[in-house]
């Protein structure tokens, strides 16, 4: 009989090793991250934020980060909450411990997560996204669902020349092609 | 391309996140069990299909997902308001109500060579 091993199962990125190449970006699996979906009734967001130790953001197009969390606005009342580690950052024990009636799904596995950064990400993003990238329009911080070519994605700027854009699993082939693909276009 | 004001991410869009819903303002019938076949068939199937102002449903399914009802222009394709679902039918200041135009083959394609 086979022996059956207790060593758990190496998990691997859906994008693992894979790195962009082109001048002005750079396109980099982000490490894997707990994810929830989060939907609640606005007289319910305070005590979320609370049991969460972070301001769920009530504006749209914004975030709020604090200790490793950050919390995405992706409607009036939906939120994509990310933790960085792997299932320890305990963001469904702090929904559960919050007291109220919320929905919050376990999605950490159903995205993955891109970092495009560099002079020419904006650009490369906008090769198949059509929104305003400018800082003006979109600043540090903003978020928001959106469409990236022919798969939707969640994009959150973090830095003047920074953007990590969650896409689900299955999707993220293409969304690193195109990226790839815009990168090679934009010319800083 | 064409933009559409979100009334709930408060900003215009790209109408590539934007999924039509069709017509708005139809409200289901409280006893929808004791209706007749043909009262059930207008609420169910039967749209105006109107030329000029209409009033149609619209979701922002690549962005905030929610439905918000809209008025627009079935001629110029213009949207000439967006707001919140639940609302009231809002009027459209300057424009007036839908002009009755029933359409024929003969007066439409009639000419037609
Ligand atoms: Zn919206």
């Amino acid at each position: 009989m086979a022996e059956v091993s207790s060593s758990k199962a190496a998990r691997t990125l859906a994008l693992s090793g894979i790195r962009g190449r082109a001048a002005s970006v750079s396109i980099i699996p982000a490490a894997p991250a707990e994810r929830v979906s989060l939907r609640a009734r606005p007289e319910d967001v305070t005590a979320l934020s609370s049991a969460l130790e972070l301001e769920l953001p009530t504006k749209p197009k914004t975030s709020a980060t604090n200790n490793m969390r950050t919390a995405l606005w992706l409607g009036p009342d939906e939120w994509l909450v990310i933790g960085d580690g792997e299932g320890e950052s305990g963001l469904m024990a702090a929904c559960a411990a919050s007291g109220v009636l919320c929905s919050a799904v376990d999605v950490s596995h159903r995205n993955t997560a891109i970092w495009v950064e560099g002079a020419g990400a904006a650009a490369a993003i906008n090769a198949g996204c059509p929104l305003d990238l400018s800082l003006k329009a979109f600043p540090v911080g903003a978020c928001t669902r959106t469409i990236f070519g022919k798969v939707e994605i969640v994009l959150l700027r973090t830095g003047e020349e920074s953007f990590r854009v969650e896409v689900w699993r299955s999707f993220s082939d293409y969304a690193y092609a195109l990226l790839a693909e815009g990168a090679l276009d934009a010319t800083f | 391309m064409l933009l559409i004001h979100c009334p709930y991410c408060e900003e215009d869009r790209s109408e590539l996140e934007f999924r039509w819903a069709g017509e708005a303002h139809i409200a289901r019938p409280d006893a929808i069990a004791d209706i007749t076949d043909e009262e059930f068939a207008e609420y169910f199937f039967l749209r105006n299909n109107e030329k000029g102002l209409t009033y149609e449903r619209w979701r922002h399914i690549h962005g905030c997902g929610r439905f918000f009802n809209a008025a627009r222009d079935t001629v110029s394709d213009r949207f000439l308001m967006t707001y919140k679902a639940g609302l009231p039918k809002q009027p459209v200041p300057g424009v007036s109500a839908t002009e009755k135009t029933v359409e024929t083959y003969e007066q439409t394609e009639g000419d037609a060579r």
